[in-house]
């Protein structure tokens, strides 16, 4: 039993990573540099708990669906700020979104210290939302929440959508050579950045909505131990398909619950998870380098 | 001391299973002007660039002033005295010509200097331009002298051009050449790269053939008629016979401009129209018909008044590997490119395949299917390819921006083919190339695009050239 | 003192480790790399001078920051540069890296509570007369000799990069590699030692806060001040003068709380801690289409 819960603790932190990890897969397959998903997750978290709470003696258990929406809604709002800097005042969004990642955390801080607080005004954080705005459990006995089914299905949506429907074919094409997509398709580029900028971070929203519903029923700072940037390395590692992200989502679930429970068990750091992270993209792009493979269409610049 | 300025002895490079140069030897006298002539791919830029350093040949001896060379790198080349001038400039846009000047060189960076440095220069050879102009403002004629002025400026005696007059009106050309003998005449020696037997055997003292990678002939100039000349270009077989043109069997307007295009600095009053079946040829300097192609070909507004184009549009733009083509990408998916802006919904592979099969029989590409990436075609296969995506739903007007730039002569020859074929279905074809023999070849009339507006030329090589000129006259 | 000398104190203070930050990377991208890596740096820099300046020289520990963060740029350069990896990517998981590393060291040679370990600091050094002249005497020359050395470096740089032939090739490599090339300049060589000098600098910076300011170290202290010098390069117009006016405009933009706090004026603490990050994005979209990057910057080319 306690090997079922060590998989269901690993499939509950992966849900985060595999939304957020879809949302930086579909972002920097259509040439978005979306490094905002950290940002996008929070903010995600804020609309849908605050949803929740104004909504959830009204609504019962339906409040779950609205907060989800409201979710995405935030998160695509948030890197719509991104979106629009790069469309209009072709702001660099590397700089944008981690600079949006920073704001939302200042952000989160304010609110549940100030006007999101819970009643007593104790504990920097929102109330905990009622059993029936939480997602069901899926596997019972263990955390295992709805969540992780609904990021697998959207994982194998995107999958099919970039494959094979005209959006995700310009999506790519878009990713792989602006000008190739506009002088030989036709494509509006700006658009077509725009809209995946949108849903990217509908995605990351949603992600950290379904991490309020599904594990910490309430708003609290550190509500993300980095899911945002962990995602980068969980797209990297599946070459962006979103199928792969769901295998990657998995391992990188698995290393950072392990990494917790090596914490607890053996005083080892957890931050030790983040370099093995950061070492394993390195090792894809030196593997691709190697290769002599141009990956990802973010290198398909053609050489001069 | 031999009055033998550089040497090539013995020298092969292999790509691949090609064989670009096979066993060239030939020697650039001092104080003259040596034509290095030869078509397209016969190994012309090859053999030089292993002169200056740029490549590595398999075997053979470079000898420059009577020793042995190890001319490993262009530095090393430089150092010995060999300058060379590319098709390609290799100027900084954003920079000024001093800075431009002084590229590559050490210690303390002093504009003033260079810029006296540039004045001399212009004194000694007439060769002169404004030290601080930025390069991006400069003309083609312009560049090419600050190139030349970028080989003086290190006491360079030896002068490679390769296909310098390519870019250059007559009068430039005119103008390149009187410099390039007084630079000979003061003890220097050029190497000329050309596939122009007009070139060659106006200004030349001495020639090398090259075909397919060997020497077809070394003589002094003065010994040799153009008629051996071509035939030792040409070899036995005949290449490249002039197409019939299709005959004025003019159908109806397929597009009309009336109005003005933006162009990148300036743009250009435009009134005129294109009929099925008609190959309609543009000249233009330096880009300055980019607005004007893009604009037809549905990818630019026109800033003002009124154009008329079909629905349908083949487009060739000139950077095949940065607009025509996503090289990672299938052929198939480079297929689907072509529509994908104005489709919507779901994408039938299979369908998409199928199709791409039969551009790629159609057009004779030489591919691994439609499965194959298109960066693992060659450049003649992968502008086949693009041609046949045009074509492919029989377009009305088909819009080409040079585009059998960088194919060697069957490639070319076999673009040319197709395209003419296009016509005599009655597709209406604009034809951009800054190569002013290959517009008069393909043409059937001609649009000169200048600043001061357009006019209409024959597709004969001086009336274009003259056209081209008076923008500056 | 005076408010205003506190304000004008607290600029300099907040200019200085982004000064030099985005004076390091302004030369990087110059070269046409851009070191999304330098927030790594930044972080490798404060964790190096931290455990060298506990041996007691503060001067030993600014050449450990500026070694640990040409160490992190090597890394970089390793991967970007000689493998030709993509550099945002590359950038990116050299930032995770370095955060998640100095992170793991700090708890394993300090402990957990290591917060409380204090090391010998650069104390303010005021020049004689100078120091005395009204107003922006006390805030321009009574500051810690580091920052001192700034003032000499940033003439420094402009000079050699528009009075030397080297800065003159470097110039030309981040606007047009190949035209370099062909002038006989090792473009690759060139970059290399522009992004080790942006990382040396880079660890300078996080010096500057461990040893001149905060006295300690903290995990992700850094705190995004990578990529605001990112963006203060883009202010600064890729230019060392310009990138020296940008950060002393934004120190003084997040200055502002000073005359805020003076004021009375209340606002959420929060809000000044997300200032900094609000003003980059507000810069960003303040020079729109006003300056112009080094043409080549972050492309790939062929230099064969």
């Amino acid at each position: 039993m306690a090997e079922l819960a060590l998989l269901a603790d690993a499939l509950v932190r992966a849900t985060p990573l595999i939304l957020a990890g879809l949302a930086v897969a579909l972002a920097f397959r259509g040439g978005v540099f979306n490094i905002g998903a950290e940002g996008q997750l929070l903010v995600g978290a804020v609309a849908s708990t605050t949803v929740t709470i104004a909504l959830s003696h009204t609504l019962g258990g339906f409040v779950i669906v609205i907060a989800a929406i409201a979710g995405a809604a935030a998160g695509a709002l948030w890197a719509a700020i991104a979106a629009e800097l790069r469309r209009r005042f072709h702001v660099l969004e590397i700089i944008s979104t981690i600079m949006l990642n920073f704001i939302a955390i200042h952000l989160v801080s304010y609110l549940v210290r100030g006007p999101l607080q819970e009643p007593t005004r104790i504990f920097p954080q929102t109330e905990t939302l009622v059993e029936a705005a939480r997602l069901p459990v899926v596997l019972p006995g263990t955390r295992l929440h709805l969540g992780f089914l609904v990021a697998v299905v959207l994982a194998l949506v995107l999958a099919w959508v970039l494959r094979n429907t005209v959006w995700g074919f310009r999506v790519k094409a878009v990713g792989a050579s602006p000008s190739a997509a506009w002088s030989t398709g036709g494509i509006g580029v700006n658009t077509t950045t725009f809209n995946v900028f949108l849903m990217s971070g509908a995605l990351a929203g949603l992600a950290g909505s379904i991490e309020v519903s599904g594990v910490t029923f309430a708003l609290y700072e550190n509500l993300s131990p980095g899911y945002g940037y962990t995602a980068i390395a969980v797209a990297l590692i599946a070459g962006l398909n979103p199928l792969g992200v769901i295998g990657s989502g998995i391992f990188f679930g698995a290393l950072e619950a392990g990494a917790t429970a090596l914490q607890r068990e053996f005083g080892v750091p957890s931050s030790l998870a983040s370099v093995a992270e950061a070492a394993l993209i390195l090792a894809v792009l030196s593997f691709a380098a190697y290769r002599g493979r141009r990956i990802f269409g973010l290198t398909a610049r053609s050489p001069a | 001391m031999s009055d033998i300025a550089l040497e090539i002895q013995g020298v092969s490079k292999r790509f691949g299973t090609v064989a670009a140069v096979d066993n060239v030897s030939f020697a650039a006298k001092r104080g003259s002007i040596h034509a290095l002539l030869g078509e397209n791919g016969a190994g012309k830029t090859t053999l030089m660039r292993i002169a200056f350093g740029m490549l590595r040949a398999d075997s053979g001896k470079v000898v420059v002033n009577g020793s042995l060379t190890d001319v490993h790198s262009p530095s090393a080349a430089i150092a010995a005295g060999i300058g060379m001038v590319h098709q390609q400039f290799s100027l900084v846009p954003s920079m000024s010509v001093a800075e431009n000047v002084a590229l590559g060189r050490r210690g303390r960076f002093r504009p003033d200097a260079v810029a006296a440095q540039i004045e001399a220069i212009g004194v000694r050879t007439g060769i002169a331009l404004n030290p601080f102009a930025k390069v991006s403002d400069l003309g083609s004629a312009e560049r090419q002298k600050l190139e030349i002025i970028r080989i003086l400026a290190h006491d360079a005696r030896i002068l490679i051009l390769d296909e310098p007059t390519a870019v250059l009106t007559s009068r430039d050309t005119g103008e390149l050449f009187s410099q390039l003998r007084s630079f000979a005449e003061a003890g220097g020696s050029v190497v000329l790269i050309t596939h122009k037997l007009r070139d060659a055997l106006a200004h030349a003292d001495e020639v090398t053939v090259l075909r397919r990678g060997r020497v077809a002939l070394n003589s002094r100039m003065d010994s040799i008629n153009r008629d051996s000349l071509t035939s030792a270009m040409l070899g036995a077989s005949t290449v490249n016979v002039p197409g019939e043109k299709p005959a004025s069997l003019l159908r109806e307007v397929v597009a009309s401009v009336d109005g003005v295009v933006a162009g990148r600095a300036d743009s250009t009053q435009l009134c005129f129209e294109i009929r099925g079946g008609e190959i309609l040829g543009v000249a233009a300097l330096d880009g300055a018909a980019a607005g004007l192609l893009r604009t037809l070909a549905g990818k630019l507004e026109l800033a003002s008044g009124l154009m008329s184009i079909p629905a349908q549009i083949g487009f060739v733009p000139e950077n095949r590997q940065d607009e025509a083509l996503i090289p990672a990408f299938t052929l198939s998916e480079n297929f689907a490119l072509k529509s994908a802006g104005t489709r919507s919904g779901v994408l039938t592979w299979s369908e998409m395949s199928k199709r791409t099969s039969m551009v790629i029989d159609g057009f004779q590409v030489r591919a691994d299917g439609p499965d194959a990436s298109a960066a693992s075609l060659s450049g003649g296969n992968q502008q086949r390819f693009v041609l046949g995506r045009e074509l492919n739903d029989d377009p009305p007007l088909l819009v080409l921006e040079n585009p059998t730039q960088g194919l060697d002569v069957s490639a070319a020859a076999a673009i040319h083919v197709r395209v003419r074929d296009a016509a005599a279905r009655g597709t209406a074809v604009l034809f951009y190339s800054s190569d002013l023999d290959e517009l008069a070849e393909i043409s059937n009339r001609v649009l000169v695009v200048r600043s001061s507006g357009i006019a209409f030329s024959e597709p004969d090589r001086e009336t274009i050239g003259k056209l081209l000129l008076e923008e500056n006259g | 003192m005076s408010t205003l000398g506190t304000f004008l104190e607290g600029t300099i203070r907040t200019a200085t480790p982004l000064a030099y930050a985005a004076l390091g990377e302004t030369v990087a991208e110059r070269s046409g790399v851009i070191n999304i890596g330098l927030e790594g740096a930044i972080i490798a820099g404060a964790f190096g001078g931290f455990v060298a300046a506990g041996t007691g020289s503060v001067w030993l520990g600014f050449l450990g920051a500026g070694i640990a963060g040409a160490v992190v740029a090597a890394f970089f350069a390793l991967f970007a540069i000689r493998m030709r990896a993509d550099q945002i990517i590359t950038g990116t998981a050299i930032s995770l890296l370095a955060l998640g590393l100095t992170a793991t060291l700090y708890r394993q040679l300090y402990g957990s509570e290591g917060a409380a370990l204090s090391i010998p600091t650069m104390g303010v050094m005021a020049i004689p007369v100078l120091s005395e002249i009204p107003f922006i005497g006390r805030a321009i020359f009574a500051q810690p000799p580091v920052t001192y050395l700034l003032y000499l470096l940033v003439p420094a740089v402009w000079w050699w990069m528009y009075r030397t032939h080297a800065g003159l090739g470097l110039r030309a490599i981040g606007e047009d590699p190949r035209a370099a090339i062909a002038a006989g300049i090792h473009a690759a060589r060139f970059q290399f030692v522009a992004v080790l000098f942006g990382g040396f600098l880079g660890g300078i910076a996080g010096g500057v806060l461990v040893i001149a300011q905060a006295g300690s170290f903290a995990e992700g202290m850094s705190a995004g001040r990578g990529f605001i010098a990112i963006a203060i390069v883009v202010l600064g117009r890729w230019h060392p003068l310009g990138a020296a006016a940008a950060a002393i405009i934004f120190g003084a933009a997040s200055a502002l709380q000073y005359l805020f706090q003076a004021m009375g004026w209340e606002l959420p603490y929060q809000a000044f801690l997300a200032l900094p990050y609000v003003l980059t994005l507000l810069g960003l979209a303040g020079v729109a289409g006003k300056s112009t990057a080094p043409a080549s910057l972050g492309r790939w080319q062929d230099q064969h």
